[in-house]
């Protein structure tokens, strides 16, 4: 009996609360309970925790970075060091960081807000969760091998990254491989959760806007994962067995690689912030006390940038040499992009307006990504106009528009959504005075590190290089200081988070007056096992 | 209503601000360039309106935001509303950016169709990229020089001073005539390069096996610097644009003056060369083209680039190393230099390989030899 596979949660959840249960009555002792663990919210802490390490190691290549970028001159490292720690706090950071939090999220998430007792797929859960220790294991050990780690950028263009590539490569692409499965496997269980756990009486449009954007986000992580997988494999095939899909010397096109890359690599880009304006949407109405206005347009322009993500990705090949209609047709996609995009922004201002708003960590972190994130909407507008990327393309602008939607977007969405959840996962509030602290300092290291790359990627400055002529020393010198600032208060999170974890005040089942969603029904921090049997979902208390 | 009122001076206290900060920001180098050529002024007019669209537009949404976090503190006693959607305000709020969309959209296609209009040139110019510098052949005029970065080591490594054009100096600038339209044909030899000059608005990926077009008609003399835009390698950061813009009759001097030098490297080509001659013709050449990946001192960087200092393999086999030099190692960043040097420089780049650093074989490669092969 024991060795049998635990039942399927839905057959848990209706027809069989006791004889089910025992599988994780006696759940394995110590790290073994780690390991085996089918529990989605186990599973989740694993995720987060992951995130949390990766985020770290990303952080740490990123001083590297900005600590030879302080002064013109190199100073600390070589340009060859130099290009591994620029690729690999990319990969790191995308992959490593963003990616597994907001599936951490999920996990912990989805089902306690929409009534389900667990995953639909616990098992295939585990799975994917411990690929990804693998993959990354794996990545960050080239950086010990001969001719050192990769060294083409995160976006790893051909024939940079094929012919003239490092041997480590080729476990950088089996790394990716990994990474791409498991994010896959992810999706897969997060779309069978969503479609047929829901409690009953949820129907679809009951959905919070986290469950929605991550339910549209999962569809994409299909949609283009086996993209990357099949240009990584064709670029295996250049670098192993004398294939020549990306080398021009065997009559093969480099071109090609980045249109495989992009199509992926721009749904990518919104699978990083779909989840986060998932978050946003749930936290803002619970501090300002008002449900969410303009629900159906969040859902209908979640989706119809997920539709327009597929229709974009040569806007950063504006400079490869594309014919003038594909010019003209991908700058015009990516302007109606913003369309939708500021359709959200509009309508998260307008939540706010005759709310009732109060200043948690969680509200601080949020209303910090709408207007910050607004700055790289702003910035995005700009690079979609095909002329005038011709001048920002691979310059500082691009990284500071990238960064702003990325660090004070999406990870500050996690954070937002940490600080949120903390007191469900933990039963305590996390430290307030140490909360504000994080807060006030992350947002000026961030601004301090990003907001002068407008200005060095405008007066010239190309992205990547690790030293530049004098006239921008002076912007490099503020984004190194407000990088070590925005490092270092990290750390601070850390402390909170585990301060959290041990001790502080006493979380209620509804820790903030304002929410409304399901998760608030269960006790905090929430038991490992809830929902067991579903709730009868009534949508009048949610108000849309 | 007295509010609003405080509002809206404040906005156009913001933006009137703004207007006289972006003449400061241009003068002090933290904005684009306007350039020097009609494109590069149309593309810096795109760039400040739909950088102003963003200003107007995130005025008003800051504004109101803003407006809403001070006014409905909870901390003041606010009290909740309850609405949550209005068709019509929706409604506007997705047509209004998108009729502005349409606005830019309008002038940005003009300027993308002029920019892509390469035809009727005065002067083909083929730029090549290789790692880490750039190739400029003058088509059909038999002019052809590599062009690389001249900042001393030194500078980079911070014994010396640095100079006022760091890293933004080469020591042969790419020559254009002013006035002239100027086509520029655009490919690599190794791997995806990007050639940048901020003031000409113009930047190309130079990619293996493709011919990229872009054209630039230059409006003022003098000399416009970029860089490379596009991560090609350990170099990228090493691998600056320098354009000089003359007259029309001081640039077909300069042109003439090249050929007739052209010519005669040429004919040095027919002459028997002494070592040392050799040797120091040799030493310049490795110096601005082979040391970048096999180091000055012949070492290389192991596993990827060998070292010259000591490589049995070549210095036993002086075929083997001829035909690395002019053909390269296909499956490697190796490349051949057969079209890029001449017959005089690649006698003397191989005669300085095979004696410098302890090589000492005493072998001289004669261009004639090599002129012969080249022939063949
Ligand atoms: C209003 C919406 C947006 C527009 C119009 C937009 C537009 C663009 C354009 C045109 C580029 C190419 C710039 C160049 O390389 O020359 C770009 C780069 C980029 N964008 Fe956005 N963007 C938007 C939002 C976002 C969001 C939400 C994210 C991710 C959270 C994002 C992430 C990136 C990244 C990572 C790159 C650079 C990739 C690289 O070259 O390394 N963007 N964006
Ligand atoms: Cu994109």
């Amino acid at each position: 009996m024991a060795s049998l596979p635990p039942k399927h949660p839905v057959q848990q959840g209706t027809a069989d609360a006791a004889g089910g249960a025992d599988a994780h009555h006696h759940p394995p002792k110590g790290l073994l309970r780690w390991v085996l663990t089918t529990n989605h919210k186990e599973i989740g802490t694993l995720y987060l925790l992951f995130s949390l390490l990766m985020f770290l190691i990303g952080g740490v290549f990123a001083l590297v970075i900005r600590a030879e970028l302080f002064q013109p001159g190199l100073q600390l490292v070589q340009p060859e060091f130099f290009n591994q720690m620029t690729t690999m706090h990319g990969l790191i950071m995308v992959f490593g960081a963003v990616m597994p939090a907001f599936v951490g999220l999920a996990n912990w998430m989805v089902p306690l807000q929409i009534g389900a007792p667990d995953m639909a797929l616990p098992r295939l859960n585990n799975f994917s969760f411990w690929l990804l220790p693998v993959a990354f294991t794996l990545l960050l050990s080239t950086l010990f091998m001969p001719g050192g780690a990769p060294n083409f950028g995160w976006t790893f263009y051909a024939p940079l990254s094929t012919t003239y590539a490092p041997p480590s490569t080729t476990f950088f692409i089996l790394s990716l491989h990994i990474a791409g499965i498991s994010s896959i496997l992810g999706a897969i269980n997060i779309i069978a959760t969503i479609l047929n756990l829901r409690a009953p009486g949820m129907r679809m449009m009951d959905m919070t806007l986290f469950v929605w954007t991550w339910l549209i986000t999962a569809f994409l992580l299909i949609a283009v994962m086996p993209v990357l997988a099949g240009v990584v494999t064709m670029m295996l095939m250049d670098i192993n067995f004398g294939t020549s899909f990306f080398n021009a010397g065997g009559g093969g096109d480099p071109v090609m690689f980045q249109h495989l890359f992009w199509f992926f690599g721009h749904p990518e880009v919104y699978i990083m912030i779909l989840p986060a304006f998932g978050i946003v949407s749930v936290i803002i109405p619970t501090f300002a006390r008002k449900p969410l206005f303009g629900y159906a347009s969040m859902v209908y322009a979640t989706a119809s940038i997920a539709i327009l993500s597929f229709m974009v990705w040569a806007h950063h090949m504006f400079v490869v040499g594309l014919p003038l209609v594909a010019e003209l047709f991908f700058m015009y996609s990516t302007m109606l992009i913003a369309v939708p995009t500021g359709v959200k922004v509009f309508n998260w201002v307008a939540t706010l307006f005759r709310g009732s708003i109060s200043y948690e960590p969680a509200m601080l972190f949020a209303i910090a990504f709408v207007i910050l994130f607004t700055i790289g909407g702003f910035s995005g507008l700009m690079l979609a106009i095909s002329p005038a990327d011709f001048q920002y393309h691979d310059t500082y602008f691009v990284v500071a528009h990238f960064h702003y939607v990325l660090v004070p977007g999406a990870i500050f969405s996690i954070m937002a959504a940490v600080y949120y959840w903390l007191p469900k996962w933990t039963g305590h509030y996390p430290h307030l005075r140490l909360s504000q602290w994080h807060f006030w300092l992350s947002v000026i290291g961030v601004n301090l590190t990003f907001f002068p790359m407008h200005f060095s990627g405008l007066a010239g400055m190309p992205r990547r290089i690790p030293d530049y002529s004098l006239q921008f020393a002076d912007f490099n010198m503020v984004s190194s200081i407000g990088a070590f600032m925005f490092g270092l208060s990290q750390l601070l999170f850390v402390v909170i988070v585990f301060m959290c974890a041990r001790g502080g005040e006493k979380a209620p089942a509804k820790t903030w007056d304002g929410a409304v969603d399901l998760e608030w029904t269960v006790p905090s921090p929430a038991p490992l096992h809830t929902f067991e049997t579903p709730p009868q979902y009534r949508p009048a208390e949610a108000d849309h | 209503m007295r509010k609003w009122h405080v509002w809206m001076t404040a906005g156009t206290l913001l933006l009137s601000g703004e207007l006289s900060l972006n003449g400061k920001l241009q003068a002090a180098g933290w904005n684009m360039p306007v350039g020097v050529t009609d494109i590069s002024r149309e593309v810096h007019s795109l760039h400040m309106t739909i950088f102003w669209i963003c200003v107007v537009i995130g005025v008003v949404v800051f504004g109101a935001m803003f407006y809403s976090l001070f006014r409905y503190r909870r901390s003041k006693g606010a009290q909740a509303a309850k609405f949550h959607e209005h068709t019509t305000v929706e409604v506007i709020w997705t047509a209004i950016p998108l009729l502005i969309l349409i606005g830019m959209a309008v002038p940005a296609t003009a300027t993308l169709k002029k920019m892509y209009d390469a035809s009727e040139a005065d002067l083909d110019v083929m730029i090549t990229g290789q790692q880490w510098r750039w190739q400029y052949s003058y088509l059909g005029e038999d002019v052809n020089f590599i062009s690389s970065l001249a900042t001393p080591r030194e500078q980079i490594s911070g014994d010396q001073e640095r100079g006022e054009n760091y890293l933004l100096e080469v020591d042969q600038p790419l020559v254009l005539p002013v006035g002239k339209k100027v086509r520029l044909l655009m490919t690599s030899d190794d791997v995806i390069h990007s050639w940048w000059v901020p003031e000409l608005a113009v930047k190309q990926d130079a990619i293996p096996g493709f011919v990229n077009e872009n054209w630039v008609r230059i409006n003022e003399p003098g000399i416009y610097r970029g860089q490379c835009a596009e991560l090609c390698g350990k170099d990228h950061g090493f691998m600056p644009v320098v354009v000089q813009a003359m007259e029309e009759e001081e640039f077909d001097a300069w042109l003439a003056e090249r050929k007739s030098a052209a010519s005669e490297e040429a004919a040095g080509a027919d002459r028997e060369w002494k070592l040392d001659e050799l040797m120091e013709r040799g030493e310049q050449v490795y110096g601005s083209i082979c040391a970048a990946c096999h180091q000055p001192n012949g070492a290389g960087l192991p596993p990827t680039f060998p070292a010259l200092a000591g490589n049995q393999a070549l210095l036993d086999d002086r075929e083997h190393h001829l035909d690395t030099v002019l053909n390269g190692v296909a499956g490697t960043p190796m490349p051949g230099f057969r079209t890029t040097l001449s017959p005089v420089e690649l006698a003397a780049v191989i005669t300085y390989e095979r004696n410098a650093w302890g090589n000492d074989t005493g072998d001289v490669v004669q261009p004639s030899e090599i002129a012969e092969q080249l022939a063949e």
